[in-house]
């Protein structure tokens, strides 16, 4: 039987185990914000510890039935980066990421959070691991500016992707359907999909152009997928960007449309139509 | 338990079991195994059956709840979307086939009714003299089911079949909406019976008690009318457009609405007899701007309009009331209510600020048929309301409140006799007859916050002065206090 003095410490240690672990107090610099931990604090006992945890180790209650699993912020990994892989995003990632969310999975956007709280939160996200103070953000990629888009530049594109054997996990047709594509685990070891191109839909990390170089180029760090910038020159960069926004057939893009208007293109791209029709209800597995 | 006493006793009387019920309460909270919110983690929890969004997301009451009921602006750009989430996982399709959108609220409570000024028998023979009335004792709440969520990407649904406290059933809401035509936020089309878009939901609205567990400037009719039904904070039956900004900052919406206060089958209302409807529609619509003010919080302005027509008198196949015709009412006159609201947010104190303007057409004002001269004197009644409610957020866990509102009328529908007292159809004893001012105060406790189910214990209380509306034409004074456990699973 345990005596009071037991059942205090006990008591104790348990409101102290349960409590954060949080190191010291940590800023986030984004444009003219600045983001204060504490306060994030607050918002973060709000909002994200029943996916995140009390711990940030992405084990909140939620976590066994969420997939796929929360983001571990004690480990610091992060899907999306303007950095190069294995680098820390910067304070503009992670505030990028919180207002827009993670298309299919439980992460939502928090865009209606106001941008002082987001970069509090941001600024509280950076508690939970020590290498922010060790090693603070990488250096962001630079993405030179867009060249015209071509049907040379689309059909050199498509080269790129044979290339760099992106078909591998995303298939042929960017259906998600590589060889590769059933055995791909994540970081947890849990099973994770290519990003299914043929039926649209958000990227993770972003919706345009500039998010689409970014993402191959460093890599979703977590995932299978590799960074692809010591291999691809910034015009190979760009000339993947179109072809790959062709392989979007749902999205009414420019690639797409100018693709269509040739007739090796228009070819293609009403097949894809047609097999995404009989494929059903088309969302992303 | 009735109980006639002298006011004094009965306030010793009050104070004395409520401090004893609460100290109990609390204690029990205290003694009982509440740990703070970001303690439950590790804490291995089985649950079986959860509240509906919840579960389907994943996520604490807090997120979209800045104290449950009342929203938070994620939780209201949650629901603006159509209860969505908007990342491709909110269609059925990937919920587990078992998953079942239901929630159940309902409050055990105990509380005291006291009324002021009600006739009763006295020495001068029946209903000659006027007392105050204490009435006190446990009881429970209505029962709310909630089921809402999405049919399909972009298809959302509600339906709240809720019952009084004797269990007798009616829908409080029924409504199927559009979301995201076109792929545009903007355009969100809603058909059934529904709440207004009041920023200021009364819905959501966080006391209970009788006399604070509604905004009585959503409900205030002048004390001369009896000829129609109506409420802004009553879910009504018709169809809305409604738009929003992604980030929700900007919000309008407008409504096309029957004229009989939410009712089904065409009928309506009036509390008195069974009112016939169906001959005209109303309108309602609201528009409002959030901004950012650094680290203050999200402040949001707006305006709402309601603009409506009641009918005057009936078709009757029965030699008069209470069984005039269903959809026979004719003779519409028209009314309106229109209001400004603020939100205010100083961290974690909020205000919430309402200038609210109403007008009635002197037939409805006066309880005159259209085919009927009115009476001499008789004017279109008209008034002005105000509110502001005070929320202090300790935490997810403690929400402190506080709502003051008043009623000013700035026109009566009758001419003005101070020797008299209201008279129907004559006159009224006062320009202030039928003011209202009210206070509620009140805390809500959340021993626990979690994804699973919604607790609280809940305390309040509320006082009412309406001015010149006893039988004898004295001002009255109500009170209601309120504890109780308030939870939805």
């Amino acid at each position: 039987m345990r005596t009071p003095r037991v059942s205090k410490i006990t008591l104790g240690l348990t409101l102290a185990l349960a409590l954060p672990v949080v190191g010291a107090a940590q800023e986030s610099h984004i444009g003219k914000l600045t983001g204060h931990s504490k306060t994030g604090q607050e918002l973060y006992t709000r909002y994200c510890w029943g996916c995140h945890g009390a711990r940030g180790d992405g084990n909140g209650e939620n976590a066994p039935y969420v997939t796929p699993l929360p983001r571990n912020f004690v480990s610091a990994t992060f899907k999306c980066r303007s950095t190069a892989t294995g680098t820390l995003p910067t304070d503009e990632d992670l505030f990028d990421a919180i207002t827009r969310g993670f298309n299919t999975s439980n992460m939502p956007s928090w865009a209606a959070l106001t941008g002082q709280q987001r970069a509090d939160l941001v600024a509280f996200i950076k508690t939970f691991s020590p290498r922010w103070k060790t090693e603070g953000s990488g250096k962001p990629l630079a993405i030179p500016a867009e060249p015209a888009l071509t049907v040379q530049s689309i059909n050199q594109g498509k080269e790129v992707f044979q290339k760099l054997e992106c078909a591998k996990c995303h298939g042929q047709e960017g259906r998600s359907d590589g060889p590769s594509a059933a055995t791909l685990t994540d970081s947890n070891d849990q099973p994770i999909r290519p990003y299914n191109f043929s039926v649209g839909g958000r990227f993770k990390c972003g919706s345009t152009n500039q998010d689409l170089y970014r993402i191959f180029m460093t890599g979703v760090d977590g995932t299978p997928m590799p960074s692809f910038a010591d291999v691809v020159k910034p015009e190979e960069a760009w000339d993947l960007v179109h072809y790959l926004r062709t392989l979007q057939v749902s999205e009414k893009s420019p690639e797409l449309k100018l693709w269509e208007s040739t007739k090796e293109g228009a070819a293609i791209v009403q097949a894809k139509k047609v097999a995404n029709t009989r494929t059903g209800s088309g969302l992303t597995p | 338990m009735h109980v006639w006493e002298t006011e004094a006793t009965q306030r010793k009387r009050f104070w004395l079991t409520s401090s004893l019920l609460c100290g109990f309460l609390t204690l029990a909270f205290l003694l009982a195994d509440a740990r703070p919110a970001f303690a439950l983690p590790l804490v291995t929890l089985k649950v079986h059956a959860i509240p509906a969004f919840a579960r389907k997301y994943g996520m604490p009451c807090s997120s979209c709840h800045e104290a449950w009921p009342k929203l938070s602006p994620f939780g209201q750009s949650f629901k603006d979307n159509g209860y969505q989430m908007g990342n491709d996982r909110d269609a059925p399709i990937f919920q587990s086939p078992a998953y079942w959108p239901v929630t159940f609220r309902i409050t055990p409570i105990w509380h005291r009714e006291s009324l002021g000024r009600v006739l009763v028998d006295g020495p001068g023979g029946p209903n000659s003299t006027e007392t105050r009335v204490t009435t006190h004792g446990f009881d429970w709440s209505g029962l709310d089911f909630h089921t809402a969520g999405t049919l399909a990407k972009n298809v959302s649904f509600y339906v709240l079949p809720s019952a009084d406290s004797t269990g007798a059933f009616h829908f409080e809401a029924v409504w199927a909406r559009l979301d995201n035509l076109l792929g545009s936020s903007w355009l969100n089309i809603k058909l059934g019976k529904f709440e207004l878009d009041n920023l200021l939901s009364e819905k959501r609205i966080l006391t209970l008690s009788t006399y604070g567990g509604l905004y009585q400037n959503y409900h205030f009719q002048p004390a001369t009318e009896s000829t129609y039904a109506f409420g802004i904070g009553d879910n009504q039956v018709g169809v809305e457009w409604m738009g929003h900004s992604k980030n929700d900052r900007t919000r309008i919406s407008a409504a096309l609405l029957n004229s009989n206060d939410g009712q089904p089958n065409f009928t309506a209302t009036n509390g008195t007899e069974d009112l016939t409807t169906g001959r005209a529609y109303n309108g309602f619509f609201s528009a409002s701007q959030a901004f950012e003010a650094g680290s203050l919080g999200l402040q949001r302005v707006g305006g709402f309009a309601f603009l409506g027509q009641a009918p005057t008198y009936f078709q009757y196949n029965s030699g008069g009331i209470p069984l005039a015709i269903p959809g026979t009412g004719v003779g519409n006159k028209g009314y309106y209510r229109a209001g400004l609201i603020g939100m205010w947010y100083v961290k974690k104190l909020d205000f919430t600020t309402i200038y609210f303007h109403g007008w009635d057409s002197a037939f409805l004002g006066t309880g005159t048929r259209a085919i009927d001269p009115l009476p001499t004197g008789a004017k279109a009644p008209t008034w002005n309301g105000g509110l502001i409610e005070t929320h202090y957020n300790l935490n997810p866990q403690w929400m402190l409140l506080n709502r003051v509102e008043t009623v000013r009328m700035t026109r009566q529908a009758l001419p003005i006799d101070p020797t008299m007292p209201f008279i129907a159809g004559t006159s009224v004893p006062s320009s202030d007859f039928g003011n209202i001012d009210v206070a509620t105060f009140g805390f809500r406790y959340y021993p626990f916050i979690s994804s699973r189910a919604g607790f609280a214990f809940h305390n309040e209380f509320s006082i009412l002065r309406q001015k010149r509306v006893s039988s004898l034409g004295n001002d009255q004074t109500n009170s209601s206090a309120l504890f109780g456990f308030d939870f939805a699973f």
